[in-house]
Parts: structure tokens; C-alpha cells; sequence
């Protein structure tokens, strides 16, 4: 006895296969199809804007989406106040040529507001404190959806996440909760006070979003480019930059080297690495070549432990 | 260069993660400090290896049980192919996380294990694929090396594997012996298994043929947005923004918008960025119609005549895994029917029968308080939409076959479901 669910084979009528239609391209479309669900299904979305290169890709993504229209939706900055000065700058210049409207609130400012302990010790990092920054902007602009530039292959627990992320009224992420996420349907469906963090780019990896930035010629923040700078050696030997944000002590060890960023988060927390990439070749070349993963290389708050981001997550990080 | 999208399907026992594991490891998609952190972790150093199951293992609950809960989506990259695995759990109580890995899945990697053979598992797994739609199916036979890489444990599994497959109405099947844990035929071929003169695992992901799936004959597009700049220099503007769900749309075509069924031309069409003749299954695009009609968010745009007409209709037959684990399905539930862009509401009119996901065979739903599914049963179902819908038979087109149910009160998606027609009122009412 035969139970054919399926009474047909899948339609295989193949006509020619289009010229230029590459895994970037796909990639792209999915992205594009992601962002204009998020602008048909949400009343108060924003996209959340770090200067980065993963968020300077989703602007891209989203002329392409919505041009000759206006974004649906403002740029939001939560701006540590231990930003490179380089990031800030392309950040109201990229709002400015776009003409899009940018929404900038200081981490500071919640810290104050709520009494917060700000970030201490030599190394302080706003990373966690973000959250409070981010809770306050959703809270201030009744915004239902909130677009990000994360990555699944960054970590593990963001491997997990839906393209969707349902977040309570208090932010946070339960993973053992999350919806069901079947073929490119998304469900936006909200109670008051709920919010989506929506992510286009999950499926991309590091090099698909350099090889894009290549192909597109998407302009970047000067620091992802190898330069001289001063940095400091940690203990864990990573390369700090030397700012006004970190505490030195006299037995530190201060190197004067060619780096660039590989992320661009906040200066007291990401570390840069040894390159002589000059330009966007020499950086894929680079990925091709690096032993070491992208927040592995870089990220001083990852390594605290084995769930950091998973914790974070929990408690409304992106 | 295209993508491949493939679902692992089989437990930690069958030795899924380490096969995963492996396939990231050996193609060099595991970076250092990554590793160093596994080395870490692994429990066992003893025999100086390290356990590659831990590199899939991502939430704290996981690895605390040593089980996988959620799908997981892991990327690598040869020079052929970038590939997205996604990574789902094998037991029965998680069939819901195998249905949403399924549900993008170009190809399944069934896996068993070589000492156990066809067992309930692979029956359930194989099932879950066919009802997906995944057009093939690689059979992972895992664990040579605890038979002695014996050649007639295989050909045994195969012959029982194709009996399965028949009744299942799976044909693209693949058959590889392998042992995760030592590498041998998920990357390099094995010399202690010389006797299987096929692909490597990862040769033939790399080198199977995924393109002949799309479906390019059906020209169908859903408005996900409508783009009206109104400003001065946009002013007559109205473009309708969308990706192609299968088919090709050319400038000059005749179309007719559904549900309303109103006619008109394609007068332009751009995708990024700049003005095109036509456009291809896949690409996100923004169409404009000669004619000023009323669009909105959801309504779907399809060409007339050349191609099989889209049903329109009210009255659904379709396949669904029911995913809610503190509410049953009855007839007379009302939920939320959400088809890609498209949202309205919608009945259970019956509840015909449920699979038994074990023997496959079709059972009677009615339990003590009538016809009803509970978590992960797998049913078949007629509903009645508010609205009619526009749709095809999923093993047609698996983006406009395909819907997700949602519970209003709770916002959740309590089912997936895969349409196999419409059904007449008039048959089911008498």
C-alpha cells in the first residue's frame, strides 16, 4: 500500500538559468524581502544603526528595497560614548547623503536616568549597559520592530535565532520559546508593548558581507582599513586601541602597529588585529587566511564565558 | 557559485552532530579559538581526539543535556558552493524543529546508524521530508566502522531504505556509507571503504543539481509593500514591491490581481535599482500595472494565460503539523491563516486523519472529546478562509502552497501547513 503524500513530483520545468543570479545574489534578495516584510507588517520599526559594516550593508539593502521611497522606518544610534570618532562621523554622513532621519541616544544618558554603575575597571565596557540604552529608545518611539545587523554564523547562540525574534515586554529573548520559523513566512504578530528584532542578514557570513561590500562598492569607516596606531598589549594578547576610555597603568605595553577593525563596536572592548589590508582584496584575502573567528579575534566580552551572549540576550541585548 | 540549503535529520546518537562537526572541520570552516574552546570542553581527552558534536551544540540547556533542542543554522564554503545547514533535532517530541528546518531544505541527510538500521526514526524523518517537499534525500548509513565496514550491512540497509522510499514516493535517493567520527567519505574518500566507488559526502553536495527545482513555469508575485513616495518628483509613482515566487514576469505581460481578479499590463518593472525587461523566480523586484488599481499589501499579481492559472479560493485541503503544546486542534477551531504577505482569518471545517508518524500509516483523528491533533501530530484538514486565498499545490510550488497558522490570542505559530487543493462544499456538506 502506497501513501503518497505528495501526488506529483515537484514541478521540474526548468527554462534557461539567468545570467548573473549568484548565492549573493540570493542572498541579497532574502535580505530585501526581510526588510519590506518588517516595513508591511509593523507600524514604529527602526533600524538599529551602529556605523558598522554589518548595519552600513543593511542601508544598502534598504535603498534597494524602498528607493525612490524614504526608508519606512528611521536610523538609531545607541551611542556608547566610547565610539571611534571615524565611525560617528560616517554615520551622520551616510543620514545626511541618504537624507534619512537618524536617531542618536546616549547609553550615558540611561545610566543617569535609571542611576546605573557605569562601567569600571581597565578596560570599562558599555557593551551590557547598551541594553538599557536600547529598552529606553524602543520605550520613548513605541517601536514595535527593531532591525539588526547580527549574524548567525557570529556565535552560537545566535545560530538559534529567528529571522524574527519575539523579545517580551521587557526585552528579553527566551529561547526555548521562540516561534516557529517555516519558509519565508514571517509572523509579526505582537501584543502591546511586545517588540521584533528582526535580522535580514542572518544568513550571511563574514565574507559574504566583505565579498557584497566589494561587489556593491559600499563605502566604509576609514578604521577597517589597516592604519598606524597605538595601541595597548592585554593580557590575553589582544591589541587595544589607545583612547581616553581605558585606564593605563605603567606596565603596560604600548605598541605602535598597522591594524585595522575587523567589528566596529565600542573602543574599550574591541580589540584590533595586525593587518596590512589596505584595501577590500587584501581584507578578503585576510578572512580567507585568519585562524581565529571574527568575535573570537575581537571581542573582550565574549570570552567571559561560554553563554555570555546567550545571557545578554536574555536580558534584551540584541 | 549558488547555495545550498540542507537539513541534518537524526539524533545524537546516530552521530549527527559529529557528522556536522566534521563537514564544518574538514572543510576549514572552524576557526581556532573556536576549536580551542571545544578542546575545552570535551570531556573524554583520552583517545586525543576532540568531540566535533560540540561545535553545534549553541543554548545552555543543550549542552547541559547533551541533546539538541532548536534548529540550528550553520554556514561553510567551498570553492563550489556556499552551503547553510540547518541543523534540526531528531526526537519525536521535537518534530515541530524538523518541520521549520525542513521547510527550506533543497536536499535531507537522513542518517543511520549502521548497527541499527531502518528504524522508526528514519521512517519518521523520511516522512517529515517527503511532506516538505525536499526533492532528495541523501541516506547517511553512519557507523561503518562498529561493522567492520561490511558492504552486505549497507547493501541491507539500502534494499530496506528504497521499500520505505516507494511508499513515501521519495525518488532522489543517495546511499553513502560512512563513519563520522573518523572521517571516512564525508570529506576524503576511505580507503576501508573501498568497496563504495561513489561520492564522498561532501562531493556530491557539492556537484547535486538544485537549480531544476524552482519552479520557473508559474508566474506568481505577492505585494509585500506598496512604494508611494509622493513627493513632486515622484508624484504619480506606484510601484508594488514584492519577490517573485516562482515564474518569470516581463514588461508587456497581461496579469490579473487576485482576489479581485481585475486585469491589467505590466508597464515596468526595476530591481536594483534600475528598470529591466524582465524578472526571474527568486529576485525581489517592484512591479507597476498600466492601470490605476486599488493594491494592497498581500494581493498577488499573475499572469494571464500562458501558464497553469493560480486556484482562488475559500475552501483549503492541506496537510498540517500541528506545533502548540498547550492547546489542541478541533474542528470549529479559529485561527489566523498567514500565506507569505497575506493574513485572514480561518476554520477547521474537519479533520479527516492523522498519520501515524511511526508506520505511516493514516489513522482516525476523533479521540475522547472528537477529531483532534495535539503537538507534533501530523493531520489533514479542509478549512474555510474568510477570504479567499490564492494559492497552488504545494508539491507544485512550495511558496505559494505553504502557510502558517496562528493563534490570535497568543500571536503564536501553532502549525505549518502544505496545501493539497480545494475542496467542493458541496461534497463535504452532505
Amino acid at each position: 500500500m502506497s501513501i503518497l503524500l505528495m501526488s506529483e513530483p515537484t514541478t521540474i520545468k526548468s527554462s534557461k538559468t539567468h545570467a548573473r543570479w549568484d548565492y549573493l545574489d540570493q542572498l541579497e534578495s532574502e535580505s530585501i524581502h526581510i526588510l519590506r516584510e518588517v516595513a508591511g507588517q509593523f507600524e514604529r520599526p527602526a533600524l538599529l544603526f551602529s556605523g558598522g559594516k554589518d548595519s552600513i550593508v543593511l542601508t544598502h539593502l534598504a535603498l534597494k528595497a524602498f528607493r525612490p521611497g524614504k526608508f519606512p522606518f528611521p536610523l538609531v544610534h545607541i551611542d556608547t560614548g566610547h565610539n571611534f570618532k571615524e565611525v560617528l562621523d560616517f554615520r551622520d554622513k551616510l543620514a545626511y547623503e541618504f537624507g534619512e532621519k537618524l536617531i542618536v541616544r546616549q547609553v550615558l544618558d540611561s545610566i543617569k536616568k535609571h542611576r546605573l554603575q557605569d562601567a569600571k575597571g581597565k578596560f570599562p565596557s558599555r557593551n551590557a549597559l547598551q541594553t538599557y540604552a536600547l529598552l529606553d529608545v524602543i520605550e520613548e518611539f513605541e517601536f514595535d520592530a527593531c532591525i539588526g545587523g547580527a549574524r548567525r554564523d557570529e556565535e552560537k547562540a545566535r545560530a538559534k535565532e529567528r529571522i524574527f525574534s519575539h523579545r517580551d515586554e521587557f526585552g528579553q529573548w527566551d529561547p526555548k520559546k521562540q516561534r516557529p520559523e517555516l519558509w519565508s513566512i514571517y509572523n509579526g504578530k505582537l501584543h502591546k508593548g511586545e517588540n521584533m528584532r528582526c535580522f535580514p542578514i542572518s544568513n550571511w557570513t563574514e565574507l559574504d558581507i566583505w565579498n557584497y561590500i566589494k561587489r556593491e562598492n559600499i563605502e566604509l569607516p576609514s578604521i577597517y582599513f589597516s592604519h598606524e596606531r597605538q595601541c595597548v598589549l592585554t593580557e590575553g594578547g589582544q591589541l587595544l586601541a589607545v583612547t581616553e576610555h581605558i585606564r593605563l597603568d605603567h606596565e603596560d605595553e604600548i605598541v605602535t602597529k598597522n591594524v585595522r577593525f575587523r567589528t566596529v563596536g565600542d573602543s574599550t572592548c574591541t580589540a584590533a588585529v595586525e593587518s596590512n589590508a589596505f584595501t577590500l582584496d587584501d581584507i578578503i584575502e585576510d578572512i580567507i587566511a585568519a585562524k581565529v573567528s571574527e568575535r573570537g579575534a575581537t571581542r573582550l566580552d565574549d570570552r567571559i564565558s561560554e553563554a555570555g551572549m546567550e545571557d545578554r540576550k536574555k536580558n534584551g541585548y540584541f | 557559485m549558488d547555495i545550498l540549503r540542507f537539513i541534518t535529520c537524526g539524533s545524537v546518537d546516530d552521530g549527527k552532530s559529529t557528522l556536522i562537526g566534521r563537514l564544518l572541520f574538514d572543510s576549514q570552516a572552524v576557526s581556532l579559538d573556536i576549536l580551542n574552546a571545544i578542546e575545552r570542553q570535551t570531556k573524554n581527552k583520552a583517545n586525543g581526539t576532540i568531540d566535533l558534536s560540540l561545535l553545534t551544540d549553541g543554548l545552555r540547556a543543550e549542552r547541559e543535556q547533551g541533546i539538541t533542542i532548536d534548529v540550528a543554522y550553520k554556514y561553510f564554503t567551498t570553492k563550489k558552493r556556499k552551503f547553510i545547514i540547518a541543523d534540526a533535532p531528531g526526537h519525536v517530541q521535537y518534530t515541530r524543529n524538523m518541520v521549520t528546518g525542513a521547510s527550506n531544505a533543497d536536499l535531507a541527510i537522513v542518517l543511520i546508524d549502521a548497527r541499527q538500521g531502518v528504524i522508526e526514526q528514519t521512517r519518521r524523518h523520511s516522512l517529515i521530508s517527503s511532506l516538505l517537499g525536499i526533492p532528495r534525500i541523501v541516506v547517511a548509513i553512519n557507523k561503518m566502522d562498529l561493522v567492520g565496514f561490511d558492504p552486505s550491512v549497507f547493501e541491507q540497509i539500502v534494499a530496506d531504505y528504497k521499500i520505505l522510499a516507494a511508499q513515501l514516493g521519495l525518488t532522489d535517493l543517495k546511499f553513502i556509507p560512512m563513519s563520522a567520527l573518523n572521517g571516512d567519505n564525508v570529506v576524503e574518500k576511505s580507503e576501508k571503504l573501498a568497496w563504495y566507488d561513489g561520492e564522498t559526502l561532501l562531493e556530491y553536495l557539492e556537484n547535486v543539481q538544485v537549480s531544476a527545482d524552482t519552479n520557473t513555469t508559474d508566474a506568481r508575485f505577492q505585494v509585500q509593500y506598496v512604494i508611494r513616495p509622493r513627493d513632486e518628483e515622484y508624484h504619480d509613482y506606484r510601484g508594488y514591491a514584492g519577490r517573485i515566487q516562482s515564474g518569470v514576469y516581463r514588461v508587456g505581460d497581461k496579469v490579473a490581481v487576485h482576489p479581485s481578479g481585475i486585469e491589467s499590463t505590466i508597464s515596468r518593472i526595476e530591481t536594483n535599482l534600475r528598470d529591466v525587461k524582465e524578472a526571474h523566480v527568486g529576485q525581489s523586484v517592484v512591479l507597476h500595472l498600466a492601470d490605476d488599481i486599488d493594491i494592497s499589501r498581500g494581493d498577488s499579481i499573475v499572469t494571464i494565460g500562458e501558464n497553469t492559472e493560480a486556484t482562488v479560493s475559500n475552501e483549503v485541503e492541506a496537510h498540517i503539523c500541528w506545533f502548540d503544546e498547550r492547546q489542541t486542534l478541533h474542528e470549529g477551531t479559529k485561527l489566523l491563516l498567514q500565506n507569505g504577505a497575506n493574513s485572514v482569518k480561518a476554520i477547521v471545517r474537519e479533520i479527516e486523519y492523522k498519520y501515524d508518524i511511526s508506520t505511516l500509516e493514516k489513522v482516525s483523528a476523533v479521540g475522547d472529546r472528537g477529531a483532534a491533533a495535539k503537538l507534533n501530530d501530523i493531520v489533514k484538514v479542509l478549512l474555510k478562509t474568510a477570504k479567499p486565498i490564492v494559492f497552488d499545490n504545494y508539491s507544485q510550488n512550495r511558496q505559494t502552497g505553504s502557510f502558517i497558522l496562528i493563534n490570535e490570542n497568543t500571536c503564536n505559530t501553532v502549525a505549518a501547513g502544505m496545501i493539497s487543493g480545494k475542496y467542493n462544499v458541496d461534497d463535504f456538506e452532505i
